[in-house]
């Protein structure tokens, strides 16, 4: 991800428990908006809120789950999956969203932006 | 070329479609039909007493003769035809030229010349206005008789029977049905009827009708008993209509039928003609089919004909000859009748199987040499007909032991000579449209496989409907052969049908999804199989759907209780049911709406939407709605959307019920009901259906005497008018059935499927619907009610409780980690509302801001 080689900076954003498990939220992170997921087992992702397939910051509000190996959200509006670890998106190899590091430090989630 | 149709009948009709499809060039047809409408499907014309209406019988495809530029000629009699001229005079004077004249002037029926026939509240059963005609007359009478017990009298009995007339049957013949069926058949079908409440009489030749003591007439016969009636349908066989032909010195047959060779022709070249007018080789076919296949024959001809210059490649096709072998159900009671079912072949032995406890009777004609079947009766159950049809027709030979094709199965019989992997391509499957099996295997290898799309690709099934069973068992074995496994499975995490992860989560009484999992599935779960869960979580045990172990499953719309808009916004519907509401609510709706400044469109279901809402804004808004009154029309669910009404008897002049109170009452009753798709109902006030219930899951027609019941109607992408499951019920009897049917598709729909194409795929179609919903043959009916009484008890307007719990209600916000709303979300103003800005709109509006994400 072109992320990479950008320098990142931990970000604090919520409480682990403002996040139901299975489910995403969106958190504006310097300016950017970042969808955060946490899984059943507590495991945590993070991506660009944008779904480029739809044109809008949406992407938190979607179902998580896998498809074969890969975990994935699918977008609420035209249902495209994108890798919860890589951005990339499984129906339409052209379209890709940033993945973005997560942590869990003393109950807090924090995003490396 | 100019082309002259007389008659716009069953068969008439087909022919104008043959000849549309085949869009042949410089053909000019016009239509002579002398009934007061366009072609109509007579076969189902009982049905008309069942609450089809004429609309409903209708043959004609929506816009068919615009298109196909067929001028058509209604209430236009032909009167005579000038053979040397070339021209055909209408009844009310007018000539027209023709090149090429058809004759497709069906049969009428046959009165039987008695004194006293021609009394009123006399009546035959042929037409759309007989049949109007018969039910005005039946308001007023007690006892009706029926005269003539054959195939069309004994559907005329049912008809007069339902109309709750005391029901007589007065037959010459010493049996029932005489033509078709032998003494024992006949015996077992009247013991079957006369325990359904009809008098049958055998052997009554009828001299006069004269007045009646306790009833309007008094039927006299011959052996001096009398039977007296208010009213009398006369049923006792037809004569083709061929009189035109016979006043133009047409060659037609000792007893009628216009005579005519194997491409439909009479002995003139110019003219044809086809269905039951047509005598082929001394025989007259009363049923459709073969006149269908006749339309075929005419058609091709007739094209042949336009393209003479053209020199033909192929062999004109030509008509054989038609087997009259049928297979319906009289007052619900199946009677089959295959090839020579008496046994008139010489030397013919007979094979016989007869239980009168278990009503039912079969008997095989086998042939001399005992090798080949010649014909069958089967009365009480004719499942095996298509089987045995297809083997009579082949020839092949039969199993050592026939016997054991018509023995029970549980008394060691082998049915796999029956079974349809035995029968070669050319076995005919679908005899209305003459579709053989190799084209029904040719549309499953060509991507067909669901019976809905067999139907558009084959026409098979799309007739009379008997053969759906059949095509669906063909289906299915070619779909086995293709490996083309009958893969239902959800989607990876789960290797069930959505029907039977119901199953499971109701047997089981599994109420989360990890523990359905867990139990059932593997792996994480996905966007396809985590909302089915949570749909049927909510139709078993209708528990909060935002739960914090329901609301991981939902997809945004249940998640957010609104409807996900393109650009990441909401739209809100409150509930208005039945269309009614007063001006305070409207006010109110109008005040919210200008307030967040939401876009408001009516919608087709009678509500209101207001579009433009932020997910922070949803729970102001709805606090807002609710202390108004108002609550969740759950609108953004799988689940009972609307009841449609129009005003009904309350104000309308025409009204015949209180369409708007009934409305009210539904909507409430099965408010939130979460199925596999969205449901949408309807109650009209009357027969002008205003509120166009026949295109709803669940449409309620006000009658006379109660209610209409229609189901699995759909608008939208694929109409389909809905189909009537039962008539002028009581209330009571109404709520029951919708209880019934609406569980009964919960429990058994896929993922997805709207009402109508589960019904299109449901094996048995409308019989077994009404089977398991009206006469509760699985009998599960109560079952239904109680299921369905379960999720009814526990209604709860969803947006009230999630306003009302904390934890929910601190989920709506746009942001986790503060306030703030989505810059991505932009607004123009048109037509004095908003709408979403464009792409370049959004632009031109942050031009100087770096746009992270440039839209392609
Ligand atoms: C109650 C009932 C139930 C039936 N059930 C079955 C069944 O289950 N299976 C089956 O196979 N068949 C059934 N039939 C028979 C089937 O309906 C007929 O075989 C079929 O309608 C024949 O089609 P046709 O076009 O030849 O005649 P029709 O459908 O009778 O059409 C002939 C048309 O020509 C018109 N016409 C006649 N003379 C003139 C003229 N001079 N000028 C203008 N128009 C004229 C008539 O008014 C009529 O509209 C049933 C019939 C009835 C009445
Ligand atoms: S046999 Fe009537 S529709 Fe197929």
């Amino acid at each position: 991800m072109d992320g990479s080689n950008a320098p990142a900076c931990w970000h604090d954003v919520c409480g682990l428990d403002d996040i139901w498990p299975d489910t995403g939220v969106c958190a504006r992170i310097a300016g950017r908006q970042v969808a955060v997921f946490r899984l059943r087992d507590d495991r945590l992702f993070a991506l660009d809120n944008y779904d480029p397939a739809a044109d809008a910051n949406v992407l938190s509000r979607g179902l998580v789950g896998n498809l074969g190996e890969r975990l994935v959200v699918a977008s609420p509006v035209y249902k495209h999956h994108y890798d919860l670890v890589t951005g990339a998106c499984l129906d339409d190899p052209a379209l890709a969203v940033r993945a973005y590091r997560v942590r869990l430090v003393d109950g807090r989630v924090q995003v490396a932006v | 070329m100019k082309l002259v149709v007389i008659g716009n009948g069953m068969v008439g009709h087909r022919l104008l479609e043959e000849l549309s499809a085949a869009a042949l060039p410089d053909l000019h047809i016009t239509v002579l039909c002398e009934e007061p409408r366009p072609a109509y499907d007579r076969v189902q014309l009982s049905s008309f007493f069942s609450g089809k209406s004429a609309a409903d019988l209708s043959l004609v495809a929506p816009g068919f003769f615009e298109r196909s530029g067929i001028t058509l000629r209604l209430n236009t009699r032909a009167s005579a035809i000038d053979r040397a001229r070339r021209q055909v005079t209408t009844a009310n004077g007018d000539t027209l030229h023709y090149d090429k004249l058809v004759l497709a002037t069906g049969s009428y029926p046959f009165v039987p010349p008695v004194p006293g026939s021609d009394r009123p509240d006399c009546f035959v059963y042929r037409t759309i206005e007989d049949l109007e005609a018969l039910r005005e007359a039946g308001r007023r009478a007690r006892v009706g008789v029926v005269v003539g017990g054959g195939l069309l009298g004994l559907e005329a009995a049912k008809a007069v029977q339902d109309m709750g007339l005391v029901t007589h049957v007065v037959e010459f013949a010493p049996r029932l049905m005489a033509v078709q069926i032998d003494d024992g058949g006949g015996r077992l079908l009247r013991s079957k009827i006369e325990a359904l409440g009809v008098t049958v009489h055998t052997q009554k030749n009828t001299v006069e009708i004269v007045d009646g003591d306790t009833a309007r007439h008094k039927l006299r016969f011959a052996d001096g008993t009398e039977l007296e009636t208010d009213l009398i349908v006369f049923s006792a066989g037809i004569r083709p209509r061929d009189e035109l032909a016979r006043a133009c010195g047409l060659a037609v047959g000792p007893r009628g039928g216009i005579v005519i060779d194997n491409h439909c022709r009479t002995p003139d070249d110019d003219i044809y003609a086809i269905g039951e007018c047509a005598l082929w080789n001394g025989k007259i076919y009363g049923l459709v089919a073969p006149g269908y296949e006749m339309a075929r024959v005419c058609a091709a001809h007739l094209a042949a004909g336009l393209a003479a210059e053209r020199r033909a490649t192929q062999p004109l096709p030509a008509f054989h000859g038609a087997d009259m072998s049928t297979k319906l159900k009289l007052m619900g009671v199946e009677v089959a009748s295959i090839g020579d079912a008496l046994g008139t072949t010489p030397g013919a032995q007979v094979c016989l199987y007869s239980d009168e406890r278990k009503q039912v009777y079969k008997k095989l004609v086998i042939s001399a040499d005992g090798k080949r079947l010649l014909g069958a009766v089967l009365v009480g159950d004719a499942g095996e007909y298509a089987a045995l049809l297809q083997m009579m027709r082949s020839g092949s030979a039969l199993p050592d032991r026939p016997e054991l094709l018509i023995l029970p199965a549980s008394d060691g019989a082998d049915k796999s000579a029956l079974g349809v992997d035995a029968w070669p391509d050319t076995a005919p499957v679908c005899s209305c449209n003459n579709v053989a099996k190799g084209a029904v295997c040719a549309a499953v290898r060509a991507g067909a496989t669901s019976i809905g799309a067999i139907k558009s690709a084959t026409r098979a099934g799309t007739g009379c409907g008997g053969c759906v069973p059949l095509i669906t068992q063909i289906m299915k074995a070619e779909m086995k052969k293709q490996g083309l496994s009958v893969n239902h499975h959800l989607c990876e995490h789960f290797a069930y049908s959505r029907q039977e992860l119901y199953h499971l989560v109701r047997v089981g009484g599994i109420r989360d999804f990890a523990t359905l999992l867990a139990r059932h599935g593997k792996g994480l779960g996905c966007d396809v199989c985590k909302p089915v869960a949570a749909s049927i979580f909510a139709s078993c045990w209708n528990e909060f759907v935002l739960a914090r172990d329901k609301a991981a499953l939902q997809d945004t719309n249940d998640y957010f209780l609104a409807n996900l808009q393109k650009d990441g916004t909401y739209s809100i519907v409150p509930r208005i049911a039945g269309g009614e509401i007063t001006p305070e609510k409207l006010i109110k709706i109008g005040e919210v709406a200008k307030k967040y400044r939401l876009y408001t469109k009516i919608t087709g279901g009678q509500r209101i939407d207001l579009f433009g809402a932020r997910v922070d804004q949803l729970p102001l808004i709805w606090q807002e709605l609710i202390d108004a009154g108002f609550e969740s029309g759950h609108a953004y669910g799988k689940a009972v959307r609307t009841v449609k009404s129009c005003v009904g008897s309350t104000w309308c002049r025409y009204g015949v019920q209180d369409s708007v109170g009934m409305a009210l009452k539904i909507e409430h009753r099965y408010k939130g009901l979460r199925a596999p798709h969205k449901l949408k109902l309807a109650v009209s006030g009357c027969a002008r259906e205003c509120a166009e219930a026949q295109s709803k899951d669940v449409g309620v027609i006000a009658t006379e005497k109660g209610w209409n019941l229609y189901v699995c109607g759909n608008g939208g992408m694929k109409p389909r008018h809905a189909e009537l499951l039962a008539g002028d019920l009581d209330e009571q009897t109404l709520i029951r059935y919708i209880d019934r049917f609406l569980m009964f598709y919960i429990r058994t729909a896929d993922r997805l499927q709207r009402t109508s194409t589960w019904r299109d795929n449901l094996e048995g179609g409308l019989d077994y619907l009404k089977d398991v919903i009206v006469h509760d043959k699985l009998g599960i009916g109560a079952e239904l009610e109680a299921e369905m009484a379960q999720v009814i008890g526990s209604y709860v307007c969803e947006w009230k409780k999630a306003l009302e719990d904390p934890q929910t209600r601190k989920r709506f916000r746009s942001f986790v980690n503060g306030d703030g709303v989505d810059e991505h979300v932009v607004f123009v103003e048109e037509r004095g509302q908003i709408r979403p800005a464009t792409p370049a709109e959004k632009q031109a509006r942050f031009k100087g801001i770096a746009v992270v994400n440039e839209p392609a």
